[in-house]
């Protein structure tokens, strides 16, 4: 039942395994190597050799005065005293702790509403509600942006027509809010089909069970059908981890439209983009890289070590 | 699914309809609609129109034909040329993931060997690891192999989905029972022969529901062609209709916003169309799929 093992099928022998011996099961034994293997030659390519590449990259520093030099843990020591990488930091951990749990508690009630069975046109609801997945994160965060904007954006007409004063969205104080906004729109079809994929599954004996025993409509969901989307919500939710530990595109978009709200170091991802591409300091940009890779595993682990721990 | 006397309290019977569930659950998919129909009614409008009428509703003169012929044929037809790099990085990147995906996930899910818990630990390791952590070791090794600012920039690292070889693996395990594999061995047929011939068919709604998957993460990529590709002449769509957009900001551009909304717009099109047409495979493919713990 873990979420992060393999699937049920895998773990049991194949069947056919004890008639099939000697010759025949070692050559079947490397079909199925032969089967996984163009993955594996491109993801060493994709995957491993860039990680390996990245440390090291951290573990030198390019110098006009002594050129490339090895200095150990140099740039990491110099990471955990920079304060733009943690202003950053802090930022997407701010992000993590408001955003994710809007977007998920969101998602979570639309898809226990479609399977309660008491929506009128569940499949317009479904579909609807999951398109602004199907949006680039450019084009959301364009169309977003001129809804924000000054010029022609809605905040400003509604102001204008109704006399209201809401705030500027794109100010320094309410950028990072915008930005939750626009992901919890991208976002929040796709986690609640995850939810409601889940819930489908629940087998519906335990329904007439807990009916039987005259259990209402919160008690089935506190006690059946929240336990049984258990993995589905710790899934979501380390995915959702990841997500934002690695915030880029939208902040990198609307910073056009607002360059005094958003810095260059806004996100520890845009850090790494600018120190790499505008600045040319590849080596410290792969430390940071790691620094944020370790921690989101670390984060991602401890949600998952969490989400199994309650399933006990 | 004839339960007819204790259809009352739970789910899977036939509940009464509730107009307030209805009602609030209608207050997200007015959120979910709102800016895609802020899109359409903006696609409609002059530029001038754009910057000075109400942003929910249509004003001036219908100007969508007139805006699409004008994003086409805007700077030498550029955004033809964007359009048909997004289908080439779409169609090799997420198509030889799927492929891919497809491959691995039937090798793991169908053939016993030692080593497969060690792949699924690897790959399932790799889903955390950020991209942008990545982006600059990967920008840094492609451009001493000369391959940035070509199309294998981009192509080559969407050629990996964790999540679809996850997926199919699932899907594999749960879709092809092992006596049909076993039943075509019997009868002597080949390890790829059985694969194209018994398999594939059986996978249909799981590879649909790959394909889809890493096609939205091919035709909405970002980060990877913006590190990698400096040319416009090799921008996909998302680059292209940004770079418009800054336009404007820029010394002496000239500002293009109807341009962007349209471009936006058509942008968002074959996607939404796909998801749409296919809903019936790929919401069995995800349910089949991704959660079965």
């Amino acid at each position: 039942m873990a979420v992060l093992t393999p699937p049920s099928a895998a773990g049991r022998p194949a069947a056919g395994r004890g008639r099939s011996r000697g010759g025949r099961a070692g050559g079947r034994r490397q079909v199925g190597w032969a089967f996984v293997a163009p993955f594996l030659l491109v993801f060493a390519l994709v995957f491993l050799a860039p990680i390996a590449y990245s440390i090291h990259l951290s573990l030198f520093r390019d110098q006009l005065i002594g050129g490339n030099h090895f200095v150990g843990l140099g740039n990491y020591t110099q990471a955990l005293h920079d304060h733009a990488f943690w202003s950053g930091l802090s930022r997407v951990g701010l992000f993590l702790v408001v955003q994710v749990p809007v977007m998920l508690g969101i998602a979570l009630l639309v898809a226990l509403a479609l399977d309660s069975g008491r929506l009128y046109g569940r499949g317009f609801f479904r579909i609807s509600i999951f398109l602004p997945y199907a949006v680039p994160a450019v084009v959301a965060t364009l169309m977003w942006g001129f809804m924000y904007g000054k010029r022609f954006g809605l905040v400003a007409s509604v102001n204008e027509h109704l006399h209201t004063s809401l705030p500027d969205p794109l100010a320094p104080g309410w950028v990072l809010a915008s930005i939750g906004n626009i992901v919890t729109w991208e976002f929040v079809g796709y986690n609640m089909l995850i939810f409601y994929a889940a819930l489908r599954v629940v087998p519906a004996s335990l329904y007439e069970a807990a009916s039987i025993d005259g259990a209402g409509q919160w008690r089935i969901i506190a006690a059946i059908k929240l336990p049984a989307i258990r993995g589905a919500l710790v899934i979501a939710t380390i995915f959702s981890v990841i997500g934002s530990f690695q915030l880029f595109n939208e902040p990198s978009i609307l910073k056009n439209l607002a360059p005094n709200a958003i810095t260059t170091y806004f996100t520890p991802n845009l850090y790494t983009y600018s120190l790499s591409f505008s600045g040319q300091q590849h080596n410290y940009a792969a430390t940071i890289a790691i620094v944020m890779g370790v921690v989101t595993m670390i984060v991602a682990y401890v949600v998952q070590l969490r989400g199994m721990r309650k399933e006990v | 699914m004839a339960r007819p006397h204790t259809a009352r309290l739970h789910t899977p019977g036939r509940p009464r309809r509730s107009v307030l569930l209805t009602a609030l659950t209608s207050i997200v998919v007015l959120y979910a609609l709102l800016p895609l129909a802020w899109l359409v009614v903006n696609a409609c409008k002059t530029q001038p129109r754009l910057l000075d009428s109400f942003g929910l509703w249509f004003s001036g003169h219908f100007a969508l034909w007139d805006n699409i012929r004008q994003t086409f044929t805007y700077d030498d037809h550029i955004f033809v040329r964007w359009l048909l790099n997004t289908l080439l990085y779409v169609v090799l990147g997420a198509g030889g993931a799927t492929f891919l995906a497809v491959l691995g996930g039937y090798g793991l899910a169908k053939f016993d060997f030692s080593g497969r818990r060690a792949v699924f630990a690897v790959v399932i390791g790799a889903v955390a690891v950020p991209g942008a952590a990545l982006a600059v070791p990967t920008f840094l090794m492609f451009s001493k192999m000369g391959l940035t600012d070509t199309p294998w920039a981009v192509v080559i690292p969407s050629l990996i989905s964790p999540f679809g070889l996850y997926l199919m693996w699932v899907f594999a395990a749960e879709a092809i029972p092992d006596e049909l594999l076993e039943a075509a061995r019997v009868d002597g047929s080949g390890e790829l022969r059985t694969f194209f011939r018994i398999s594939l068919p059986l996978l249909a709604p799981g590879i649909v529901t790959v394909l889809l998957f890493t096609m939205v993460a091919t035709w909405n990529n970002y980060f990877l062609p913006l590190i990698m590709i400096k040319n416009p002449d090799w921008y996909p769509l998302t680059i292209g209709l940004n770079s418009w957009n800054q336009q404007a900001s820029t010394v002496g551009g000239q500002p293009v916003f109807n341009l962007v909304v349209t471009g936006s717009l058509l942008t968002i099109v074959p996607l939404v169309a796909a998801f749409l047409l296919l809903q019936r495979y790929w919401q069995s493919g995800l349910a089949a799929g991704s959660v079965k713990e």
